[in-house]
């Protein structure tokens, strides 16, 4: 798997939408620290950004490297090499090539504006963390989507509805929920809703470390009260961990199966 | 070498392989695997390679039982129809990338040289054109002193003077003793290089045996016009455009 990983890796990281992808967060996240001068407030500037641009730059990167390697990996599959290797190598170089875009577009330029002495270490590393799982998680997803969907359009269209379900469809859904059953308690099943969603987990994390848990109102207090503790914590990192394992664990089941 | 008994595959209703039964004996000789389009020649080469998954059957590739294992494959070398790889390698990672995957002794450099590929190393493979990319798969195929080589129309986008190096690499390998199988849907190709023919039609196999015998088993002189013969004697199951070519 190692090996694939590494040439996966070389191909990508001199890939012209890799360059933009860095670029972009470079660019972007300079000027917020210019323009602001306060590293709090550009972490919940950026938070929103990468709750976003995370997902949907790995789901669409994601299908589009699986579809295009495709006849390679017919090539990888008649060398004496197991299956799983050739496809979590892929996976975890795409994934990696991401991860690194995004560690580096945003590490650079807060590392140059002084990041260990605003005293907002830890936020900047939760939001980052946050990033990276986002970026595992949605290129897992989309290479899943890829794998199990030989008509490339069809396969586009689901990964795209999948970001935007999960983005924005699902907060909606949770919404109309909530006011249809606001005559029960629901603090329990809010809970358990969010951990469902990547994205709102993602959300959730980073607010209650940047304080302003506050601003949700009585659902934050709430939030505040059970993601706050040890426990809470564990829960959402363990949520987060086996959103990851999802689509890894079923990349290997489904390229036992599938025929090329 | 190979040994295929009762090989069924269907993807979803449309059956590809409807119980083949082959065996390919080791050493010296070339089978070429014919057949109209969508006869199951791919699917045929891609079960032996592990690509496909079959429904049913068993194949056994120098004795050994291939299903769910991989390391047979090191005793393979395999062209694919399509030659695209990564964009933004260039052509020696790539080579270097499948010297590091299979361990064993390569003869790249006589390969290079033979396809006058030096010029291009150092190029990325995307900014090559389609023969050149197909001369880099036929390099990476025969890159190994595999018993058993396998080639997926091996003739496509090749320029003339290519062709004759690739002839003259084949038979090389077959002088090597090798089992060589090819498909490809150039008959002249077929009667100058192959020694054997398996014939397939709707997933079954209607011919196996030397090119000469089915010659004289369709009391014809000519290749092409043997094979059209087995396709008149077998109207009843062939699609209209098959007939009417």
């Amino acid at each position: 798997m190692r090996k694939i990983l590494k040439y996966t890796l070389f191909d990508l990281l001199r890939s012209r939408w890799n360059y933009i992808y860095f670029g972009f967060y470079l660019v972007f996240t300079m000027s917020l620290l210019m323009l602001s001068g306060d590293v709090s407030t550009v972490i919940i500037s950026l938070m929103n950004v990468i709750l976003i641009l995370c997902p949907l730059i790995a789901t669409i990167f994601g299908v589009m490297y699986a579809y295009n390697s495709r006849e390679f990996t017919v090539l990888l599959l008649a060398q004496p090499i197991k299956r799983s290797a050739i496809f979590w190598g892929q996976y975890f170089g795409l994934a990696l090539s991401l991860s690194l875009c995004l560690l580096l577009g945003i590490g650079l330029p807060f590392l140059y504006y002084g990041l260990s002495s605003s005293g907002a270490t830890w936020e900047f590393l939760t939001l980052l963390g946050n990033g990276l799982l986002l970026t595992f998680i949605f290129s897992g997803l989309a290479f899943l989507i890829a794998l199990r969907n030989d008509n490339k359009i069809r396969g586009f269209g689901l990964a795209i509805l999948t970001w935007l379900f999960f983005a924005v469809v699902y907060d909606g859904i949770v919404l109309l929920l909530l006011l249809f059953f606001r005559d029960y308690p629901l603090e329990n099943a809010a809970l358990g809703l969010s951990i469902l969603n990547p994205i709102d987990l993602s959300r959730i994390l980073i607010l209650l470390k940047l304080d302003i848990s506050a601003l949700m109102g009585y659902t934050g207090a709430v939030f505040q009260k059970f993601f706050g503790t040890i426990w809470g914590s564990v829960v959402a990192v363990l949520s987060l961990g086996f959103w990851v394992l999802i689509p890894v664990i079923s990349i290997r089941m489904l390229s036992n199966k599938k025929d090329f | 070498m190979i040994k295929i008994q009762n090989l069924h595959k269907a993807f979803g209703k449309n059956t590809v392989l409807n119980g083949i039964d082959l065996h390919i004996k080791e050493g010296g000789r070339i089978t070429a695997v014919l057949g109209p389009n969508g006869s199951g020649k791919t699917t045929l080469i891609k079960s032996i390679l592990g690509m496909v998954i079959p429904d049913a059957g068993s194949i056994h590739v120098q004795g050994q039982a291939i299903a769910g294992q991989w390391q047979y494959r090191a005793a393979i070398d395999y062209l694919p129809q399509i030659a695209q790889f990564p964009e933004n390698l260039t052509v020696r990672e790539l080579i270097t990338m499948i010297k590091d995957i299979r361990q064993a002794v390569p003869r790249d450099e006589k390969l290079i040289e033979r396809f006058g590929l030096e010029s291009y190393l150092d190029e990325r493979l995307v900014n090559l054109s389609g023969g050149t990319k197909q001369k880099v798969n036929l390099t990476l195929a025969f890159m190994y002193d595999s018993p058993l080589v396998i080639l997926d129309e091996p003739t496509s986008g090749l320029d003339p003077v290519a062709m004759v190096r690739l002839r003259a690499l084949i038979r090389q390998e077959k002088q090597a003793g090798k089992t060589i199988m090819i498909t490809t849907h150039i008959m002249s190709f077929v009667e100058e290089i192959a020694d054997d023919i398996v014939f397939l039609l709707d997933g079954k196999i209607y011919f196996q045996g030397a090119i000469q015998t089915l010659k004289e088993q369709q009391q014809e002189t000519n290749l092409e016009r043997a094979i059209a013969s087995i396709l008149d004697q077998t109207p009843s199951s062939l699609p209209a455009q098959v007939l009417a070519s």
